[in-house]
């Protein structure tokens, strides 16, 4: 009875149709908003933002774009990385050619500018589907990488080949360059990811959302039905890179601070953040944030614990580590193939009824 | 109850465990893991031992112990970066992060937190202009510095001509490999070799096709920029289309014994350049037995004692500890800042009389440092292999780097950084 229901009536299609339907659902997030804006900020250190909150946030935003294409529909996609890079590339390039503009505008035309190299990608899925896409998606990945390390005008000509974002600011308070200080990177990172979370979450439970689950459940069905699977598809890639894109410039440009291709944007964090939808839930907004969770804050946690507490020499606990997160991903798919998301619906479903199952 | 506490475990479990340290800190960015572990636990293991040698002999620097906490970066970025945050808890001194990438992520942000890094013959080469990076010292020597001396060492064995010579320069593709690029089409340009680019993704396992490539046009020399296991394949690769040995120079990171030991004998004759000496003929390994290796406080598994890379930790440290000492000197005090150890590192002087009093004689070059130039006088040995004996053997002495190139090259590229990240110039 921890988690009640009784009581909380709905009088319209309206309130039956909220995001949180249930009212407890409904102040927990509006608490949790209050407590992200208003409180973390005066506490945040330099690490506790480096090391937890903006890869936390950055990672979410770029689970959520990729669980928009494979998870609501259904096309696999292993370019998530090469993605990141063109955000990351096209930024540098705004930030370097365009520097009395905004930050912000320019990370937000660097999500359209890889929304249109995503829909590029995303032409295939027109004719292929399942692992034959992936492998598509994977020459994505690779091309990207190889394209900003090849051709020098992508970095300026810098010698070293590295990409280092210069000092900008919004509203007079740094967020990119090394004198940006904790909370702006938190803030920046956190209003991106919240009103980035906000439009994942309208535009797939709208129209466009049901032609995209639509054509995931069974193409032929969706079409016969009316669905184009022209647009569908497209509009799930460019939605999807418009996000990715947008994790990838805030990852080079506010955390980083510089970038080398193929370390940060490798075909590791193409993985990354399709394990962290998987473990999180396919076709979940929620998912695509406890996943980002999972995978952030483990490995750091159990670092700390058992070097920091523990104090084991730093190569085993490094080795225990890469061990305990793999277990625990197989594990994961084996209890609950359907991820984080899942459990937590089933502990509201029993918290309902607790202390008294039938 | 389960609920309630669980937040608190993740929050306990994430937040830095800072032991609180009166000590003075010199962290130990390292990585025993990865495609590139091989590599770095020697060098860890040094830098290590050094210290503890320090602690254990002498009582610490000037009175005060001397604390290595680890941390291990995999020579990832993202993680080299968390290393610095959370390391930035116990007060470290300066930082030793081993890796180019992450260096060159660390430089904006250090003359921030003014925090000084010590990047001895890797990271930026252009940081040796103390005049734009107030807080990076890269002594004693650079990439540029070691590009130099391999081609210095070509021409001597050429006759003093390389006009229509081929050099290959085999590179890792990223900000380390690509450094000496620059450098190396000035020295074409000047001495008129051709100079042939060939990049070898991370880690680096795959070089078939560039050793094709040099089957094929069959280049007088080649030139390696490798790390890791890039090293072993590459050096495999060349046995395996029979490239003469003599004829390939790797820079110092390519000159290890895990790099040659895996080609067996078709690796004997390769060389490698060096800053420092080889071996463990020097009475400072007398010290470290008896101090350290004897009294079981070697670190790791003390298998890498006198290998090239555990010297190079230890030269590391050493300078390091030089650095210290002088800052301490200077400030008066012994319970140092960071701020102090940078002016310790811009007054330091290591003589040949001073290497020979720390047991490392002809060892080490003498570095003397100032407030503009913050990377020593940069002068390179050659050192080869010999596969029957095992070792490797210095078959140069100090060769001097052509500075008469490389300075206009520091000058630019620093006031590239200068202008981009808006420093104005000091020491003037």
């Amino acid at each position: 009875m921890l988690y009640r229901e009784a009581g909380d009536f709905k009088t319209g299609y309206r309130k039956d149709g909220q995001t949180f339907p249930i009212k407890l659902d409904r102040w927990g997030y509006y608490l949790l908003l209050a407590i992200a804006f208003l409180v973390v900020p005066f506490l945040i250190n330099d690490y506790w933002a480096n090391a937890v909150f903006v890869p936390f946030l950055i990672y979410a935003i770029a689970a959520l774009g990729l669980n928009i294409l494979t998870g609501y529909a259904g096309q696999v996609s292993l370019g998530t990385g090469g993605f990141m890079a063109v955000g990351a590339y096209a930024v540098y390039k705004l930030m370097t050619a365009f520097p009395e503009i905004s930050i912000v505008i320019h990370i937000l035309l660097a999500g359209g500018i890889t929304a249109l190299v995503g829909m590029l990608f995303g032409l295939p899925s027109l004719r292929i589907k399942g692992f034959y896409l992936a492998v598509a998606t994977l020459a994505a990945q690779f091309f990207l990488v190889w394209l900003f390390n090849k051709v020098p005008w992508f970095y300026n000509y810098s010698a070293s080949g590295q990409i280092t974002a210069p000092e900008r600011t919004v509203l007079d308070i740094a967020v990119t360059g090394p004198a940006t200080s904790a909370p702006a990177k938190y803030l920046i990172c956190l209003c991106f990811a919240v009103l980035l979370a906000w439009v994942a979450r309208n535009l797939t439970r709208g129209t466009a959302g049901r032609k995209w689950m639509a054509i995931r459940d069974m193409d032929i069905a969706a079409e016969i039905i009316g669905v184009n699977p022209l647009t569908a598809k497209l509009s799930a890639f460019a939605v999807s890179s418009f996000f990715v894109g947008i994790a990838g410039a805030l990852l080079f440009a506010v955390y980083l601070g510089a970038a080398e291709v193929g370390e940060a944007f490798g075909i590791n964090k193409s993985f990354l953040v399709l394990f962290m939808i998987i473990i999180g839930g396919l076709g979940s907004i929620f998912g695509s944030f406890a996943g980002a969770a999972f995978l952030v804050l483990l490995p750091v946690m159990l670092k700390n614990v058992l070097v920091g507490t523990l104090g084991w020499p730093t190569d085993l606990a490094a080795h225990i580590e890469l061990m305990i997160v793999g277990g625990l991903i197989i594990l994961f798919l084996i209890v609950e193939p359907h991820g984080l998301a899942r459990l937590w619906s089933l502990a509201k479903e029993k918290l309902r009824l607790w202390p008294f199952p039938h | 109850m389960k609920k309630l506490t669980f937040p608190a475990i993740v929050a306990a479990g994430l937040m830095a465990a800072a032991p609180a340290m009166a000590d003075l800190v010199v962290p130990n960015l390292s990585y025993r893991t990865g495609p590139y572990a091989a590599n770095g636990i020697p060098y860890a293991d040094g830098f290590n031992d050094y210290f503890t040698l320090l602690n254990e002999r002498d009582g610490g620097i000037g009175g005060e112990i001397i604390q290595v906490p680890e941390c291990e970066t995999a020579y990832n970025t993202e993680k080299g970066v968390e290393c610095y945050e959370a390391l930035k808890g116990d007060n470290p001194l300066v930082m030793n992060p081993l890796s180019t990438g992450i260096t060159y992520q660390l430089i904006p942000k250090a003359s921030v937190d003014n925090m000084p890094l010590y990047t001895p013959g890797y990271g930026r080469t252009s940081a040796k202009n103390g005049k734009v990076f107030e807080w990076v010292f890269n002594a004693p020597a650079n990439y540029w510095d070691g590009a130099s001396v391999a081609v210095k060492h070509i021409l001597e064995q050429e006759g003093g001509d390389l006009n229509g010579k081929k050099i290959a320069l085999v590179y890792h593709n990223s900000a380390y490999g690509k450094e000496p690029i620059r450098t190396l089409q000035e020295l074409s340009k000047k001495h008129g070799f051709e100079l042939s680019e060939l990049p070898v993704d991370a880690p680096g396992q795959e070089q078939k096709s560039q050793w094709l490539q040099i089957r094929r046009d069959k280049p007088d020399y080649v030139i390696m920029y490798g790390w890791g296991v890039q090293n072993q394949v590459g050096i495999q690769e060349a046995v395996n289309i029979r490239y003469p040995m003599d004829h390939m120079i790797g820079i110092w990171w390519s000159g290890s014994e895990n790099d040659v030991i895996s080609a067996g004998e078709g690796a004997n004759g390769y060389k490698a350049l060096t800053f420092h000496g080889v071996g463990q003929e020097y009475p400072l390994y007398d010290d470290l037995k008896t101090h350290v290796y004897d009294a079981g406080k070697a670190s790791g598994a003390g298998d890498q004692i006198g290998t090239v890379l555990y010297s190079r930790g230890a030269y590391a440290a050493l300078v390091i500890a030089e650095a210290i000492k002088k800052a301490q000197d200077l400030a008066g005090t012994s319970a140092i800042t960071p701020a102090q150890l940078r002016d310790g590192f811009e007054a330091l002087e290591i003589s040949a009389e001073r290497m020979e009093e720390l047991g490392l004689p002809d060892f080490g070059q003498p570095i003397s440092l100032s407030c503009d130039n913050h990377g020593g006088a940069g002068l390179g040995r050659i050192q080869q292999w010999d596969a029957a004996a095992g070792q490797w053997n210095l078959i140069t002495d100090f060769i001097e780097p052509d500075e008469e190139v490389l300075q206009p090259l520091i000058e630019e590229d620093s006031a590239a950084y200068a202008a981009e990240a808006g420093v104005t110039e000091r020491c003037n």
